[in-house]
């Protein structure tokens, strides 16, 4: 019950993409079509279920002050957490290399698609930033912590999708010249995260 | 003639923020408050400089196939540090910046300049590659806050701007503000000033 309430959460309530504008650049150059939008997603997605789970391991029997008290006695007291930026970035970028082997072998189609912003996945915040806000939050299992990072990589799918989809019919709109493209996705981002506000007042 | 103009080009006609759409994730999330967007403007201009320099002093040395994980990793190194100064000297706002200022690792601004400047050209026109690029982000970050926080709350650096005399007459602060949708409607504002001025940046 816990799990499925913090699994909700992630999904509607904290919105990483609107609250805290994590992986916006991708988020706003690949939403051009609903297609590879959602391809996109999809690897944010795979990529965030493993990176905080692994990510999670690492900072509570490595990285955290007293957590290699395992190996015995004498380091009890190390504190490598300083350390923290360096292993998760490095985690997040071996991921991101595997992800992108094995979609050239299955999905050659997506491959070509997605282009030069799959190995950007390894730069894009919102991946980093799962695991930053999974050690601010310090979760009390391994459990809790991959569904914090399913449900982080669903919303931001769900959002993507989303901006992609109003993108598509936006083509037929007048909208004026200096804000045509980027600065009107803008404003509709905007507006987007106003709507998703609505869910904050829920209580689970 | 040729230095001047990389670093004062990426101010406003090749500024990463709004003309290129680069490291969005951090512009909009810290600029809630003048004070937190000036110490990030500070952070990033710091990280990009230094780790032009650096990768622009290793270019003939690291081999092309693991070129982005030396990047991270000189990258993350330097936000390390600047994540310790911070905490050593402005705690309060390091707080505020939270997880942020681990995210300058993944802004994009910073990998896009390795890749596109560093890499081809010598330390000191990197350097002041980078001082611009930071300067530009720095820029829109410090516009975006001072109307935000002005508006939204009526002070500045956290000192009352608006006169108590509008308060009674019945000015009330503007609420939304202080939300983090709003600064997308910002800086979409300050793209459409932007784009009505210089109109060959327009989109078709």
């Amino acid at each position: 019950m816990e799990s499925l309430n913090l699994f909700i959460k992630s999904i509607f309530i904290d919105n990483m993409i609107f609250a805290y504008f994590l992986g916006m650049c991708s988020y706003l150059a690949v939403s051009k079509t609903v297609k590879t939008s959602m391809g996109l997603g999809i690897a944010v997605t795979f990529v965030l279920t493993l990176t905080v789970p692994i990510n999670y391991l690492l900072e509570n029997y490595v990285l955290k002050p007293g957590a290699l008290s395992w190996l015995g006695e004498s380091f009890a007291d190390v504190d490598l957490s300083f350390l923290s930026l360096i292993f998760f970035i490095a985690v997040v970028a071996s991921i991101v290399q595997l992800v992108e082997m094995v979609v050239e072998k299955y999905s050659p189609s997506l491959y070509a698609s997605l282009g030069i912003f799959l190995p950007l996945i390894a730069v894009n915040c919102a991946i980093l930033g799962g695991s930053l806000f999974m050690q601010q939050r310090s979760f009390d299992s391994v459990g809790t912590a991959t569904v914090f990072g399913l449900g982080s990589g669903i919303r931001w799918l769900l959002a993507i999708v989303g901006i992609a989809a109003i993108r598509e019919k936006l083509a037929y709109s007048n909208v004026p010249a200096p804000l045509k493209g980027i600065g009107i996705t803008f404003i509709i981002t905007g507006l987007m995260g106003i709507a998703f506000m609505s869910f904050l007042g829920i209580k689970l | 003639m040729k230095n001047k103009e990389i670093l004062l080009g990426p101010l406003s006609k090749n500024n990463p923020v709004i003309v290129q759409v680069l490291g969005i994730c951090s512009a909009l999330a810290v600029t809630s408050k003048l004070e937190p967007s000036i110490v990030m403007a500070i952070s990033v201009i710091a990280v990009v400089a230094l780790a032009n320099v650096v990768i622009s002093l290793l270019r003939n040395t690291i081999p092309n196939s693991i070129r982005i994980i030396v990047q991270l990793v000189v990258v993350a190194a330097l936000v390390i540090i600047v994540d310790q100064v911070l905490k050593a000297f402005a705690y309060d706002v390091s707080k505020q910046l939270s997880v942020f200022v681990g995210l300058i690792i993944t802004n994009c601004i910073v990998m896009g300049r390795l890749e596109a400047f560093a890499l081809s050209h010598g330390p000191w026109e990197s350097f002041l590659d980078g001082v611009g690029n930071g300067l530009g982000y720095g820029l829109i970050l410090v516009i975006v806050g001072f109307f935000r926080e002005l508006l939204g709350s009526g002070t500045l650096l956290g000192f009352q701007v608006i006169p108590q005399a509008f308060y009674e007459l019945g000015y009330m602060n503007n609420g939304l503000m202080i939300l983090p949708p709003m600064a997308l409607i910002v800086v979409a504002c300050i793209i459409w000033v932007h784009r009505s001025y210089n109109k060959d940046l327009q989109e078709k």
